[in-house]
């Protein structure tokens, strides 16, 4: 009876492979290591610091590093009030941002213009950057910052990275 | 407790001319004559020792005539004494003379009148807009600029639009009647 030969086999490396998709593995990744753009613009800012301290510690979720430079970042939080006079600069930073990106919308002002009906604030910075999540609160606590991080991270899970990534690639071999 | 400088006051009267004074709860208002406005500032600062420019404001009393209107709370540290000056502009002659020689923090305020109301403030340093972009089109603190503001367009510095009120209760009604009808309240 012939010994069976393994094939492939490597004592070594063996208990150190797992098996995936490779979609799965680059979203786990990104989604792991969310590097946020602060744009603090008002209240909303404070509690947006108050998340990166000790106590809430932002950092349980890979996103502890505030990048003030835009070409760093992943993620956008967009923390407070967008006046008009504010709002083109808030879109020149997120046109400066590299794919892929995604955007948070912390609070009332910045999902919807908030308490402030008025000609000098932006109704939502949605009129101008496509965004990812809204955190309702006027500010809301850092958990619900926490919250809306979280969410994010279940939708990066599920995104069709690879082919987002590639698409010229992919259209190529289909058309 | 009256904090009405009575010799000021009457230093003020005997010198310029003195259109309409009025007390109430202890506090004094004098309106005096636009053209004269930035004498009788230099006057209440070196004579009077009203060293501090509290504030300056505009307002729009739309319906009136003349329909603007510019404060100046004064106040000296020397004295503990507070005057208030108010000067009426017309809409066809939104002028005034400056009053930065005199207090410098005055500056500031005035852009702020000249930004909100669109009162040009002659002899001005560097009248410029202050809150809203250079180019922005309308004075927003005027009675007749909607709450919500209007569209405008400056390619690559600013835009605005119309916020939605949806017949929001809180909008200042432009009209003739008393203040207590045409302020921005709840309105059932």
């Amino acid at each position: 009876m012939a010994d069976l030969t393994p094939v492939a086999y490597d004592s070594k490396i063996e208990g150190n492979v797992v098996f995936t998709q490779l979609d799965a593995a680059m979203n786990w990744m990104r989604k792991n290591s969310l590097w946020p753009m602060p744009m603090g613009l008002a209240c909303c800012a404070i509690e947006l610091m108050a998340s990166a301290t000790a106590r809430f510690d932002i950092a349980r979720f890979g996103s502890e590093v505030m990048r003030f430079s835009p070409r760093q970042s992943d993620v956008m939080i967009v923390a407070g009030t967008v006046t008009y006079k504010m709002a083109l600069a808030v879109k020149r930073i997120w046109d400066q941002m590299p794919e892929p990106k995604w955007c948070i919308a912390m609070g009332a002002c910045a999902s919807s213009g908030g308490m402030y009906r008025s000609y000098s604030v932006l109704q939502g910075i949605d009129h101008l950057i496509p965004v990812d999540v809204y955190i309702s609160g006027c500010p809301p606590r850092p958990e619900a910052l926490l919250e809306g991080l979280m969410r994010l991270q279940r939708k990066i899970a599920k995104e069709p990275a690879l082919y987002e990534q590639k698409r010229g690639l992919f259209e190529e071999a289909v058309g | 407790m009256s904090h009405s400088p009575k010799a000021a006051i009457s230093a003020v009267e005997s010198q310029f001319k003195v259109l309409s004074k009025v007390e109430f709860r202890g506090e004094t208002s004098l309106t005096v004559e636009a053209s004269q406005i930035s004498e009788i500032c230099a006057f209440c600062k070196n004579v009077l020792h009203f060293d501090y420019l509290v504030d300056l404001s505009g307002a729009d009393h739309l319906g009136e005539d003349p329909r603007f209107e510019v404060i100046y709370e004064l106040y000296s540290l020397m004295n503990g004494e507070w005057l208030r000056l108010k000067v009426r502009l017309s809409e066809d002659n939104l002028e005034l003379p400056t009053v930065t020689s005199v207090w410098a923090t005055a500056d500031w305020h005035e852009r702020e009148a000249f930004d909100m109301y669109g009162i040009r403030f002659h002899g001005h340093p560097d009248l410029r807009r202050i809150l809203m972009w250079d180019g922005y089109p309308f004075n927003p603190l005027r009675k007749d600029f909607p709450l919500g503001g209007k569209p405008s367009e400056m390619p690559d510095v600013a835009f605005s639009d119309a916020a939605p009120l949806e017949g929001g209760p809180f909008v200042t009604v432009s009209s003739t009647a008393t203040v207590k009808d045409r302020e921005p309240r709840a309105r059932g």
